[in-house]
């Protein structure tokens, strides 16, 4: 079988996508081009782009199977997932515009269902939808499925962005159990009977702990596709820091360990939709951790940042019998379209 | 507290039992290294799981330097000859609908190597025939009787795999339109090869075993008894958690300390009888016998499969459809050490492939495709040396 041709792990958001896109497009383009002057852009892998000081914008485009799950549908995920990834760049959403590509024959119910979710969660946050797209794709080339892409567009109300870099010193924090969203998509691909529900939600009360302790958090990040061990590893990566992870200290749903027992997953490479990874300054942990509780978050610390000795970029694990491991970003195929 | 987070408690994590059990175990490493008078303490497992359980949990950073440990084969999908894969790749593009599991449909054989060849059973899906993914033989079962195609179902897998196609066989459950391609093995007669390989290489000598679990659950603890007899080597069955592991390490350690090497110790009693499960291994003897079987990479190891007895003839898809086995010719792909490493003899960090041209995204040798092998657990979780360097800087 011929390697050179797209393959499901190329879109499992770790190593193979990061490589792809190397080949495909970031190594093509001047820096100039990465970026808007002045501004951040693909030359930098985060949650979405810095135009002129205050203006963010991100975008995403969503597939799952099944599109509907427990605890929402791609229609959540889809308006969720977005309004996320301005939030962890500091902005408050201010616009979205969509874009939705389906089959041929696919059901006007369900399509029902998932635009009401969108404008639930649009009206629920007064965000406002000014654009967008519509298309259909023949059932030859793609069946009963749909693909939603969306657009924000924020705004950093006071101080700059956050732009992910993580310091040796910091402490990464959780703002909840990891990996529920991938274990219930897993669940139901792989026909596990579950009690969990998709911790889909947009996270705007985190605007508030930004505000409150700007300038001590260095990197803010929901970990979506390929999971807690995807974000770390990008973190480690761009500042060639090494994070120090403490295994025990990661909350994960007993459910979720359950579902990643019988598959085989691993919970720090399962998707969440509605959990935020944040880097602090060591100085602030507490009172991060405190503002969090306040807000209803269950936070945990759960590992720190150290300056890289003989390997640059690393993510450690120590597990609870003492040993240690090298969390790898996640490769291969993981949870087949998972978000 | 309820009962799964007891048990993580109690053998997964359980920080401090661990940490005992480390301390005694690096007390006891360097009095047993002179006695034996070996600078390296070899300790071979000889499953899938049990190095995952190594590596996952980190526990090689946990060992002193004198102590090695060592994966054996235990990875039946690793050593499925690539011979087999290919009269299944055949059948299949006959016409016949193959059921497989998910590893072993990713399994290249030597021909995947070669331009315009179908390489894998993927690839000859991806050719337009009927091959299935299955979790066990009783859904390809219930999917052959619903379709009534002609029908092969290829049975790989070792002694904790066998009962599960035996018992269906015996109550008559398979349909006729269902043959079997047997490809199974047992554990104990590879076992057995990789520690005499190693004394007559003249390698450092394996010290000490940790029985597979589930396996032994089936065949029992007595089934590793020849190690302790025959060869002095103590041997112990362990469970698939941290402490498990550990423990097994440490009572290796004891026996070699006091030299009272006898038989087979048992860890893992909550689960493993002494004999095993003497009903599973009535049905296995029942419906299969044993055979040499090829082990990919390494040849013939005699009497170390299993295929369907002539009472099941009609099942057999070799008898069936005539195919004759064919002397084993080398059948792993150019510069891959998979063998090596499946005997104990090479890391997978040894190979100068590893997380190179072979990666889990794009396996080149089978120990890279399935879960439970070595390079693909490694490539998971980091290899030892990196391990122990890297955690003595975050200290």
């Amino acid at each position: 079988m011929s390697y050179n041709k797209v393959q499901i792990s190329h879109g499992n958001g770790g190593k193979e996508t990061q490589q792809l896109l190397q080949r495909l497009i970031f190594s093509r383009l001047p820096l100039e081009l990465k970026r808007v002057k002045g501004g951040v852009g693909i030359d930098h892998p985060d949650d979405g782009a810095v135009l002129h000081d205050n203006l963010v914008v991100a975008t995403d485009s969503h597939t799952v199977n099944p599109y509907f799950f427990p605890g929402g549908d791609i229609g959540y995920l889809a308006v969720s997932g977005t309004l996320n990834d301005v939030i962890m760049m500091g902005a408050r959403p201010i616009a979205m515009l969509d874009s939705i590509v389906v089959s041929e024959g696919f059901p006007i119910d369900d399509l029902e269902r998932i635009t009401g979710s969108m404008i639930e969660l649009l009206k629920k946050h007064n965000v406002p939808l000014v654009g967008g797209d519509f298309k259909v794709i023949e059932e030859t080339a793609m069946r009963n499925s749909i693909i939603i892409n969306t657009v924000g567009l924020g705004v950093v109300e006071t101080g700059g962005p956050i732009v992910d870099a993580v310091k040796p010193g910091d402490r990464i924090i959780v703002t909840g159990p990891v990996g529920v969203h991938g274990a219930v998509i897993a669940a139901m691909q792989y026909n596990i009977s579950t009690s969990l529900k998709s911790d889909v939600r947009p996270l705007f009360e985190l605007l508030e702990v930004f505000r409150e302790f700007k300038g001590y958090i260095h990197a803010a990040r929901d970990p979506t596709r390929g999971g807690l061990a995807t974000t770390l590893n990008e973190w480690a990566q761009l500042t060639g820091n090494v994070i120090v992870i403490e295994e025990t200290k990661v909350p994960v749903l007993e459910e979720v360990k359950a579902v990643t027992e019988i598959t085989g997953l691993d919970p720090l490479n399962l998707a969440s939709e509605g959990v935020a990874a944040l880097a602090v300054d060591g100085e602030v942990e507490d009172e991060v951790m405190e503002a969090l509780k306040g807000l209803g978050f269950e936070p945990a610390s759960v590992g720190y940042v150290v300056e890289p000795k003989s390997e640059r970029g690393i993510v450690v694990v120590k597990t609870a019998v003492g040993g240690a491991k090298i969390l790898e970003m996640p490769t291969g195929d993981i949870v087949p379209r998972i978000c | 507290m309820e009962l799964p987070k007891l048990v993580d408690a109690l053998f997964r994590e359980n920080g401090a039992l661990a940490r005992s059990i480390t301390e005694q175990i690096h007390k006891l490493a360097p009095i047993v290294s002179k006695k034996l008078d070996r600078e390296r303490i070899k300790i071979m497992n000889f499953c899938g799981s049990h190095e995952w359980v190594t590596t996952h949990y980190g526990l090689r950073a946990l060992m002193p330097e004198t102590i090695e440990l060592i994966p054996g084969p235990g990875c039946p999908v690793c050593v499925t000859p690539s011979s087999d894969v290919e009269n299944v790749i055949k059948l299949a593009l006959e016409g016949y609908t193959v059921y497989t599991f998910g590893d072993v449909f990713k399994l290249p054989t030597v021909k995947h190597y070669k331009q315009d060849e179908v390489g894998s059973l993927a690839a000859a899906r991806a050719s337009g025939a009927d091959v299935r993914i299955v979790y066990s033989f009783i859904d390809a079962v219930e999917d052959a009787k619903r379709t009534g195609k002609p029908s092969v179902f290829f049975g790989i897998g070792f002694e904790t795999t066998a009962p599960s196609y035996a018992v269906l066989f015996e109550k008559g459950k398979v349909p006729k339109n269902l043959l079997f391609y047997s490809s199974l093995k047992l554990t104990a007669p590879a076992a057995e090869f990789a520690v005499r390989l190693h004394r007559s290489k003249g390698l450092v000598p394996v010290s000490g075993v940790i029985g597979p679990g589930h396996v032994s659950s089936i065949i029992g603890a007595i089934s590793w008894d020849f190690f302790p007899k025959e060869y002095g080597i103590p041997a112990v069955v362990t469970g698939f958690e941290p402490i498990d592991v550990l423990a097994g390490v440490l009572k290796i350690l004891q026996d070699l300390y006091t030299g009272e090497v006898t038989y087979t110790n048992l860890e893992y009693r909550r689960v493993v009888k002494y004999r095993g499960n003497e009903f599973a291994q009535a049905e296995i003897n029942r419906v299969f016998k044993p055979v040499d079987a090829i082990w990919r990479g390494i040849g013939t190891i005699p009497k170390s499969g299993l295929d369907l007895r002539e009472e099941y003839s009609a099942y057999n898809a070799r008898e069936q459809l005539g195919i004759k086995e064919r002397p084993w010719d080398y059948d792993l792909p150019p510069g891959c050490r998979c063998n090596e490493v499946t005997l104990g003899i090479a890391y997978p960090t040894d190979c100068p492939l590893f997380m190179k041209a072979c990666t889990p995204a794009r396996p080149w040798g089978p120990c890279m495709v399935s879960m439970e092998g070595a390079c693909a657990v490694w490539a998971r979780f980091g290899s030892t040396e990196r391990i122990t360097r890297i955690v003595s800087e975050v200290r």
